[in-house]
């Protein structure tokens, strides 16, 4: 168990200096300079501020000095932000993101899990219909379109939850909301699958036969079973809402991490695009690997494997 | 089975307790009274002068020596007062300045500074404008080119590497007089020092900030008539009333709210519940249902877009063909239908409601519409330029950046202008912004949809450009003509006679040269609720100023 974490480890950080390395050099061929009006300075006040902040230097150079840094964990400062620290950055962003996704996992997997179950257990049924029905529309309205919707209707015209801004724990909930809709989609279609074919195997005949409650089949057996393949979909899932929430943030005026990470690809602030893209590689990495040991958990199969080789 | 389950809720549970502690809500800490509105509304008396309003972008910095764009610059102009400030007619006053004195030859000038205190209660002195702009010279930030523009003394030379900071042309003789030395005399000067970049600093506060000078509310004093007390990266801030200030007085409003939203609609919905009095950065779709209403202003910018021809393009060094494409131009259907949002018809390089005349004239009403003619004056130029070209068809390719206003325009261009240009066929091709200049500054172009704004009140914001070798050229416009007459008009003190000058420059420009194509002005919608007065909107410079607003 500890050389097959060793190793993930050691994956984790060849794949992330991989990602640092790619990314500083194709981010050296956007065209034009991180300062605010490129319009109106002229060539000598660029190369004195591209020598004030090491721009002037061949991108070799700048490459080897920012991974220096980056090995000593120090992520340079904003360059559109004059002189804020990357990391101060990204601490003050993540969290209203990670709230946001984390309510809109939590929300849309029980809604999305108990969905799937009921339309599982009454295939075919008007219930059944109407689910998958709203599972599909859950998957093709995009989540800014859900987002303003919700936002003018329960935020300006019912004034049920404010509208915007981030001053107390209930702007969350509408963002969260709009998030979470992908999430109730895509696991109420995926539990309903899997449930249906769970139903179908053998041993839950044998289960039957043995006289388990309809409760306990259905608890034991069957969820059990089908639950594996939505934790492998959990981790791109928990990823692509925190990504996903950038236009959110943006609609509901939310100081979140993925605004941020646009606003720095538009605007050439090369240190923070770093940063925020080492982080989201971080944290997808991070999140594959719990889903890994998680599967391993729940999958006796897989586990045995895995433990063999220690 | 349950011990598990029990194992799961408690991370569930501790996962989110982390999480909600750490995203700082906007109404922890000590931002009161988000409520405000609310409790105006409610009670008889006399309104809390509280006001709450949006900002479309985050402050990058509040220390002008490195940044100086419109969100900082709005911030700085309501934390700090020069030696001018700009009036509701977008010219500037005397703000600590009290007296002031200009030498026979124009190019010493003495400020006599009235009694005012820093925040902290340091009186403010002489030696902290000299401090200031020795610092700005310092750092060689984006914005240093207005102390050229200033024609400070030595400015050049310290930018070239010649001199030191220390040498440039400003002196504190004691605690209240200052003295500013230019190399020739600049008619511009008072419009530029009232300018954040002009603004004092007080060296103590600066130096102890170190680093951090300008980044978060408490390491930044104020002398103007509100302090921050405040700011929540990315999210709000918040000034108060600076008691301290010498004009305090006459600042009414005693908390100011603002709040970073970069979208227009859910700005719309914030204004509609009555979260904030003012609301920016709309779009027409976003303000539908508010045309007429007494809370909508729609209001010219002195931004504006026009198309830069390349000389390189062999036809576009005939003056028919170019004269004939900005005649042919159908600016009023760009603006009024397929824009719509308070974009008005260009036909100068100088914006409308700009740069007010001796006579107390605007530049673009004194020199009228320089493009302007009929389709068939256009027309039979085209063909005229054409021929004489030898030549049947025209196929040049329009670049502009790749935000919505330009494709609309770039679209209808190419639609309207083939049709009433037969023999044209416009190609389109999109970049990115950043994209677009770099390729404008290497002349890899044919024809580009550009924009240019000013940062100060005074039309060679819009015609200095255009002198032989200027680095925002990027035309390779070169009249013998032009650039004498500007050089004159730089040394003519007379104001009269300047602005005659500059109305010629022009002229010689678009009229004469016909060398570009003027096309639109921009507009700005902005929502704000008719009981909020004296919030002045300035068209240059500046975009607003909150000192004299009040709520009734």
């Amino acid at each position: 168990m500890i050389r097959f974490l060793l190793k993930r480890f050691g994956i984790m950080v060849t794949t992330l200096f991989i990602i640092a390395t790619a990314t500083f050099f194709l981010m050296k061929l956007l065209p034009g300079t991180p300062y605010s009006n490129p319009d109106k300075l002229s060539e000598q006040q660029i190369a004195m501020m591209n020598q004030k902040y090491g721009l002037d230097q061949p991108v070799p150079i700048q490459y080897a000095r920012y991974m220096g840094n980056l090995i000593q964990g120090d992520l340079g400062v904003s360059l559109h932000y004059k002189g804020r620290p990357v990391s101060q950055i990204i601490l003050e962003r993540i969290g209203p993101s990670a709230l946001i996704g984390f309510q809109a996992l939590i929300f849309g997997s029980f809604i999305g899990l108990a969905l799937g179950i009921i339309s599982a257990l009454k295939p075919n049924t008007l219930f059944d219909y109407g689910s998958v029905t709203l599972a599909v529309l859950g998957m093709s309205i995009p989540s800014f379109v859900l987002a303003s919707l919700l936002q003018y209707y329960i935020g300006v015209k019912l004034k049920w939850l404010p509208p915007g801004l981030w001053e107390s724990y209930t702007s969350s909930l509408l963002p969260s909301l709009a998030l979470s809709v992908i999430v109730i989609a895509t696991v109420a279609r995926f539990i309903r699958g899997e449930m249906l074919e769970v139903l179908g195997q053998e041993y839950i005949m044998t289960a039957r036969a043995k006289g388990v409650t309809e409760w306990g089949v259905v608890m034991r057996h069957v969820l059990r079973n089908s639950l594996i393949p939505v934790v492998t979909m959990m981790g791109p899932l928990a990823v692509g809402i925190i990504t996903g929430t950038l236009v959110v943030e943006k609609i509901f005026s939310v100081p979140g991490l993925g605004e941020q990470f646009i606003l720095s690809i538009m605007s050439k602030d090369y240190s923070v695009i770093m940063g925020v893209t080492l982080f989201y590689s971080a944290l997808f990495i991070l999140t594959v690997f719990v889903v890994d040991v998680l599967y391993g958990i729940l999958d006796p199969r897989i586990r045995e494997t895995e433990g063999g080789r220690t | 089975m349950r011990v598990r389950l029990i194992l799961c809720l408690m991370i569930v549970v501790l996962v989110g307790g982390t999480v909600l502690s750490g995203c700082n809500f906007g109404s922890s800490g000590n931002n009161s009274s988000s409520t405000g509105a609310e409790d105006g509304a409610g009670s008889d008396a006399a309104p809390k002068q509280i006001l709450n309003m949006i900002e479309g972008d985050e402050i990058s910095t509040l220390d002008v020596a490195k940044d100086m764009s419109a969100v900082s610059a709005n911030a700085m102009n309501s934390l700090f007062d020069g030696l001018f400030r700009y009036n509701d007619k977008d010219q500037p006053e005397l703000a600590l300045a009290q007296e002031y004195k200009v030498s026979e030859d124009g190019l010493t000038h003495t400020f006599i500074l009235r009694d005012a205190q820093w925040s902290n209660g340091d009186p403010v002195t002489a030696h902290d404008f000299e401090y200031g702009w020795k610092r700005v010279m310092q750092e060689k930030g984006p914005y240093i080119s207005l102390f050229e523009l200033a024609s400070l003394l030595n400015v050049n030379k310290i930018l070239d590497g010649e001199m030191k900071p220390d040498d440039l042309g400003v002196k504190a003789i004691d605690d209240k007089t200052l003295e500013v030395k230019l190399s020739v005399p600049s008619p511009m000067l008072e419009m530029l020092l009232a300018l954040p970049i002009f603004m004092p600093h007080n060296q103590k506060f600066v130096e102890q900030a170190g680093e951090k000078y300008g980044l978060e509310y408490d390491k930044v004093l104020s002398n103007g008539p509100f302090v921050m007390t405040d700011w929540k990266h990315d999210q709000s801030w918040q000034y108060k009333k600076n008691d301290r200030y010498w004009d305090a007085e006459n600042v009414k409003l005693e908390e100011i709210n603002v709040f970073v939203v970069k979208e227009g609609s859910a700005a719309v919905n914030l204004f509609d519940t009555g979260k904030v009095d003012r609301a920016v950065n709309l779009s027409p779709f976003d303000v539908t249902g508010y045309e007429g209403s007494e809370h909508f202003i729609k209001m010219a910018t002195t931004s504006n877009s026009f198309i830069r021809l390349n000389p390189d393009f062999a036809p576009f060094k005939n003056e028919n063909i170019r004269r004939a494409i900005s005649m042919a131009v159908d600016r009023e259907s760009l603006t009024s239908i397929v824009l719509n949002d308070g974009t008005i018809p260009s036909y100068g390089i100088v914006p409308a409601n700009f740069a007010i005349s001796p006579d107390n004239m605007y530049f673009r009403d004194v020199n009228g519409d320089l493009s302007k003619d009929t389709k068939e004056e256009a027309q039979a130029l085209w063909q005229k330029g054409l021929s004489e070209i030898g030549q049947t068809k025209l196929e040049p390719t329009l670049i502009f950046s790749d935000v919505d206003w330009s494709k609309k325009t770039a679209e209808f261009l190419k639609a309207q202008l083939e049709k009433d240009l037969p023999g044209l066929t416009l190609k389109l091709k999109t970049v990115p912004h950043q994209q677009r200049v770099k390729q404008e500054k290497a002349f890899e172009y044919e024809m580009s949809l550009s924009t240019w704004g000013a940062d100060y009140n005074d039309p060679t914001a819009f015609l200095d450009m255009w002198v032989t070798g200027r680095a925002a050229n990027r035309m390779k416009y070169s009249n013998p003509s032009y650039d004498e007459l500007f050089a004159k008009s730089t040394m003519e003190t007379d104001p009269k006679k300047r602005y005659d000058m500059l109305l010629e420059l022009e002229k010689i420009l678009i009229k004469e040269d016909a060398a570009l194509v003027p096309l639109i002005q921009f507009g700005n919608l902005i929502l704000k609720r008719s009981n909020v007065k004296g919030l002045i909107e300035h068209y240059s410079g500046i975009e607003y100023s909150l000192k004299w607003a009040y709520i009734e």
